[in-house]
C-alpha cells in the first residue's frame, strides 16, 4: 500500500490543448520510471483516456459501477499490458453527470489512493460541475495550455478557481509551443505566459506531429521511448514531477544553422 | 527595442501579433478577474473623478483611471494630475453626514 500518494489534477479550462493527451503520456513516463499510477478519466461527458491509451476494448466495468458498490474496484480498474504499473479507471455513462457530486469524486480518489503513488485526473473541459467535482478531489493541479489567447485567458479563469479551493502546488505545462513562431514573434513567448499566469513552468512541450500519429495507435509517445520531441518533453515532466532537476528546454535555441541565428539576431535587445 | 521592431518600423509594417496578443490578453483578464466589464470601469472612473474633482481642480483629459496586474494581484490604478487645489469656497463638499463626537 502506497504511503503517502499524490491526486493531482490536469486541467486547462479550454478545450482541446492537450489534458488527455498530458494525462496518458505522463501516467506512462511516471509508471516506466517505478511508480505505481492510476489515470482516472473525469471527463464523463466526452471520455476518451481509454482511446489514447489503447484501452478502449478491454473496459468491463467504470467508476460508475466502483460508485454504485456493482463491482469491486479492481474488477474495473483496467492494467496497461504493456505498462503493468499503470492503470486507467474509466469514466461512467454520461448520465453520471446528473448526480455525481464532489464527495463522490473524493470517494474514487480516496479508494485510488490507498493502491497507487500517484492519481492523475483528467479533468473536462470548462469550469463546471464537472470541474468541480474533479478539483474537490485532488490536491495538486497542472495546468495546461497552450501559447494562445483563448487557452490563456481560459487557463487563468482556471487557476483562479484552483487558489479559491486551496489546491498546491499548481504548475503549468506549455504545450504545442512553435519555436520558429516564438522567435518570429508571432506566437506569446514562454515569458509572456507564465508572466501572465503566474505559475511554475513544469514543462514545455514542442509542436509535434508524432502526438497525433501516437493517438492513431493508442500507444502514448513515452510508451516506445521516442526520441521525438514531445516524448522527450512528456518524460522530463514526469522527472520534474517526482523532484528531479530537469532543465526546460530553450525554444529560441531550437533549429541551428543561419536563418536561425539571424533569428535569433533580429531578436536582440539593441536599446 | 530589437532590430526586428527597427525595421518594422521603416518598412511600415504591422507589428509582430505576439505583442498584440500581449496586449489583449493582459486587458481582458484584468477584467475578467475582477468581474468588471469596461462600460462598468468607466461608470466607476466617471464617478472617482467627480469625487476628487470636489477637493482638487484635475486635468480631466489626463487623467487615468486604469486596471493593472501583475503576479495575479490587480491594482486599481489611478493618475490624476492636479491642476490646483480648490479653494475652500469652491468646493462642493456636502458635510451634512458627518458626526461631530
Amino acid at each position: 500500500m502506497a504511503s503517502i500518494s499524490r491526486t493531482i489534477l490536469i486541467c486547462s479550462g479550454k478545450g482541446g490543448v492537450g489534458k488527455t493527451t498530458l494525462t496518458a503520456n505522463l501516467g506512462i513516463a511516471l509508471a516506466r520510471q517505478g511508480h505505481k499510477t492510476v489515470v482516472l478519466d473525469a471527463d464523463f461527458g466526452l471520455r476518451n483516456l481509454d482511446l489514447l491509451l489503447g484501452l478502449e476494448n478491454r473496459i468491463v466495468y467504470t467508476a460508475q459501477e466502483v460508485l454504485a458498490k456493482s463491482c469491486r474496484l479492481d474488477q474495473a480498474l483496467v492494467k496497461h499490458k504493456q505498462e503493468p504499473n499503470l492503470a486507467l479507471l474509466p469514466a461512467g455513462n454520461p448520465r453520471m453527470l446528473e448526480w455525481l457530486k464532489p464527495e463522490d469524486m473524493q470517494s474514487i480518489v480516496g479508494m485510488l489512493a490507498k493502491q497507487f503513488d500517484t492519481v492523475l485526473i483528467d479533468c473536462p473541459a470548462g469550469i463546471e460541475d464537472g470541474f468541480k467535482n474533479a478539483a474537490a478531489a485532488a490536491r495538486e493541479a497542472i495546468v495546461i495550455t497552450t501559447p494562445e489567447v483563448s487557452a490563456v485567458r481560459d487557463a487563468d479563469r482556471v487557476i483562479g478557481l484552483l487558489n479559491t479551493q486551496g489546491l498546491s502546488p499548481v504548475q503549468l505545462v506549455l504545450n504545442r509551443v512553435r519555436p520558429k513562431m516564438m522567435a518570429n514573434q508571432e506566437m506569446l513567448a514562454v515569458d509572456d505566459v507564465t508572466d501572465i499566469l503566474a505559475l511554475p513552468l513544469l514543462g514545455l512541450v514542442l509542436e509535434d506531429e508524432q502526438v497525433i500519429v501516437s493517438t492513431n495507435r493508442g500507444e502514448p509517445l513515452t510508451l516506445s521511448g521516442s526520441q521525438s520531441p514531445a516524448a522527450r518533453a512528456y518524460s522530463n515532466i514526469a522527472r520534474r514531477l517526482q523532484g528531479e532537476d530537469v532543465p526546460l528546454i530553450d525554444p529560441a535555441k531550437e533549429g541551428r544553422g543561419l536563418r536561425a541565428k539571424v533569428r535569433r539576431l533580429m531578436q536582440k535587445k539593441i536599446f | 527595442m530589437t532590430l526586428r521592431d527597427i525595421l518594422d518600423k521603416l518598412l511600415g509594417r504591422q507589428p509582430a501579433s505576439a505583442t498584440t496578443a500581449r496586449e489583449r490578453l493582459q486587458l481582458v483578464l484584468a477584467h475578467d478577474r475582477t468581474d468588471l466589464s469596461p462600460e462598468l470601469l468607466e461608470q466607476m472612473r466617471r464617478e472617482i473623478l467627480e469625487v476628487v474633482a470636489k477637493y482638487v481642480e484635475i486635468d480631466l483629459d489626463h487623467g487615468d483611471v486604469s486596471l493593472e496586474t501583475e503576479d495575479r494581484v490587480t491594482a486599481l490604478v489611478a493618475n490624476l494630475p492636479i491642476r490646483r487645489p480648490l479653494a475652500v469656497s469652491e468646493r462642493s463638499i456636502d458635510r451634512s453626514g458627518e458626526s461631530f463626537e
